[in-house]
């Protein structure tokens, strides 16, 4: 979803002559909506005398299915998603679900849109409906004062005057006039509608927020789940590597200490086996730095560490960067990591001989996008890697969307809130 | 032969002095930090320095950015780079340059201290001194349409020794053969490379270097 088109309502996903027919239906589901309302607040006094119980039990899932079936309905007129804002219970057991349905305040809301609906709702509607299908009967009225027996159509606007069928064909105009009524205002008394259905069916501010804290403390658990994960990585690899090959490299110099004097040549070999050690475990604990912080990261900001991924990778890859200044070190990372991810899938499964990065920033976001002209067929599955990327991005409120058909080729764009005024510039560009 | 040293550990800066001096190299000043590398170097005109790569204040990339520097200054002026890691694009920027006189090598590299040696003197001789970690990634890198998917394996080992800058000698004794079976290999190498014969061992292996890392 864009940022920019806020100020402007999204247009309407139903086409002009199928609005009258939703429009009439809605108008008799309306209707429908009465015999749930009366349900519904029939059961609530009930509850003193147990049949309240089952009967709310029965009686407020049809209405939030029944709500939810508008709701999506009405995202049409409105052009975008309206959520859905119940609670969960927090535990299983019908007392808590009843509980949980009882504090809901959604539920009440539920309720007085049934009521709301079947006056307001109902009368918007149909008036939409009416005014185009008046444009119909007007078209057509001639035939029906033929075809019908004298006095059912003759007489209209309640007998004001007499027609036939003749002279009936002076209603043609009201037929022009109902269609371009219903042209200026039929959409709009749908939107109107929906906006009033939006209002009572979407979720409260307090609503929002709390699916808002929702989706934080998922996020966040995630976050804490991944960090702990590569910290016993981190302890492992330090551990069974770097470790144990410093403590051989300490026994090994004890060693050729002890026997320097006694056997220079099994000494001399000790010292090169320990030299030996020594290089592996400085090998190591540079491969360690570089998965938790790349140096060329650290020294070039994302531009360098993004151009030097682009420089070890087989194929060819083009790199468009234009950020001005640097990111915060976090976002920076995964940033890089992300691109660095893609571009390693890229590597192991699509067969590409092209690939391109561009980075470029907008809107208060950081772009990336990694494509390659390889045999696609990518998809973002638990487990994998880019699904890995997505959980990585949600932590900063980034999204991951992959285009990708089978025939190739492969489209990974990657959106990071990144606001312009946490843009550092970058120090000492050129000579140091 | 006249070495000036910036490494800001001092445990490395002392063992590398100590190094370089038992083995009749003269120290004449070691810095330990980037702001203070190029004027020393501009001033003592080293026959080679022993740079690391990140250096105070930054503890960034200061010493190869003062390296570059300093060889614009000082056309030609043998630099030997050492890192905690090896960076093609680092690797690259050093030789876009031109001319020799450049390494760029791993810092435990140094603890073979006749390789490391043969590096230093390499260098300040004028030759290049790459670090087989860098030369790895460039041959890796060779796609199937390239030129250097055309090499026998040989071949790649040859090219690989010739490109961190040894001459045909000690390439021949590294893989156990005749030098007279190395310059057979080399010849072929240009050959298949398109590169045209030259008798200068220096611009030969920046011609090498140069095509790989400009494709």
């Amino acid at each position: 979803m864009s940022t920019v088109a806020t100020t402007e309502a999204p247009p309407m996903r139903y086409p002009k002559f199928a609005q009258p027919w939703i429009a009439l239906f809605l108008a008799i589901l309306a209707e429908l909506g009465i015999a749930l309302f009366v349900l519904s607040v029939v059961s609530v006094p009930l509850i003193a005398v147990w049949v309240g119980i089952p009967l709310l039990l029965v009686v407020v899932p049809t209405a939030r299915w029944f709500a939810n079936c508008h709701r999506t309905i009405m995202a049409g007129f409105l052009g975008e998603r309206i959520p859905r804002p119940y609670k969960q219970p927090p535990i299983p057991g019908m007392l808590m679900r009843l509980r949980t349905i009882l504090t809901d305040p959604q539920t009440w809301r539920d309720i007085a849109w049934l009521l709301v609906n079947a006056v307001i709702g109902f009368t918007l509607c149909l008036l939409s409906a009416v005014l185009f299908l008046a444009t119909l009967f007007y078209l057509v009225y001639p035939l029906l004062v033929g075809v019908t027996p004298k006095g059912v159509f003759t007489e209209p606007f309640g007998g004001l005057f007499t027609v036939n069928f003749w002279t009936s064909f002076v209603m043609m105009p009201v037929a022009l006039v109902a269609f371009l009524i219903w042209q200026a205002a039929g959409e709009r008394l749908l939107k109107a509608n929906a906006f009033l259905a939006r209002s009572l069916l979407g979720p409260t501010e307090s609503a929002r927020l709390a699916m808002r804290v929702r989706e934080l403390s998922e996020s966040r658990a995630e976050t804490v789940d991944t960090q702990a994960a590569e910290l016993r990585r981190i302890e492992r690899d330090l551990h069974d590597g770097a470790q144990a090959r410093l403590a051989a490299l300490s026994m090994n110099l004890g060693m050729a200490e002890e026997m320097v004097a006694r056997d220079p040549a099994q000494a001399a070999a000790l010292l090169t086996e320990a030299r030996e050690s020594a290089s592996t475990a400085l090998s190591e604990l540079r491969d360690l730095v570089r998965g938790i912080h790349p140096p060329v990261l650290a020294d070039r900001g994302l531009e360098g560490a993004v151009k030097a991924l682009a420089l070890t990778c087989p194929f060819t890859v083009d790199v468009t960067f234009d950020v001005p200044g640097r990111p915060h070190a976090p976002v920076e990372s995964a940033a890089y990591f992300a691109v660095a991810e893609c571009l390693a899938n890229a590597v192991k499964y699509s067969a590409a001989t092209n690939a391109w990065i561009q980075i470029t920033h907008e809107d208060e976001k950081l772009h990336m996008i990694v494509g390659d002209d390889g045999v696609g067929g990518a998809t973002v599955k638990p487990g994998g890697g880019l699904y890995g990327i997505e959980r990585r991005l949600a932590a900063f409120d980034g999204t991951l969307t992959v285009v990708s058909p089978n025939a190739g080729p492969t489209t990974v764009i990657m959106e990071l809130p990144c606001e312009s005024s946490s843009l550092k510039t970058t120090p000492s560009s050129g000579t140091a | 032969m006249r070495v000036l040293i910036a490494e800001d550990h001092a445990l490395l800066r002392d063992g590398l002095i100590r190094l370089l001096e038992a083995h009749d190299f003269e120290v004449v000043e070691a810095v330990d930090n980037g702001p203070r590398l190029v004027p020393a170097l501009v001033e003592h005109r080293p026959d080679v320095a022993v740079v690391d790569v990140r250096l105070p204040p930054t503890f960034t990339d200061e010493g190869l950015k003062a390296a570059i520097d300093a060889r614009t200054q000082v056309p030609g002026l043998p630099i030997l780079v050492l890192s905690q890691y090896v960076e093609q694009l680092y690797a690259r920027e050093l030789l876009t340059g031109g001319g020799g006189g450049v390494g760029y090598l791993l810092k435990d590299r140094v603890s073979n201290v006749a390789d490391f040696l043969d590096a230093v003197r390499r260098v300040a001789g004028g030759g290049t001194a790459m670090d087989p970690d860098v030369i790895g990634q460039l041959l890796a890198r060779s796609t199937k349409d390239s030129p250097i998917s055309r090499l026998t394996p040989r071949e790649s080992e040859v090219l690989g020794l010739m490109a961190e800058g040894r001459s045909n000698a000690a390439v021949a004794s590294a893989l156990f053969v005749t030098e007279k079976a190395v310059s057979k290999h080399t010849n072929n190498i240009f050959a298949k490379l398109d590169l045209p014969p030259s008798e200068d061992d220096n611009r030969r292996v920046m011609a090498v270097l140069t095509y790989l890392s400009s494709r």
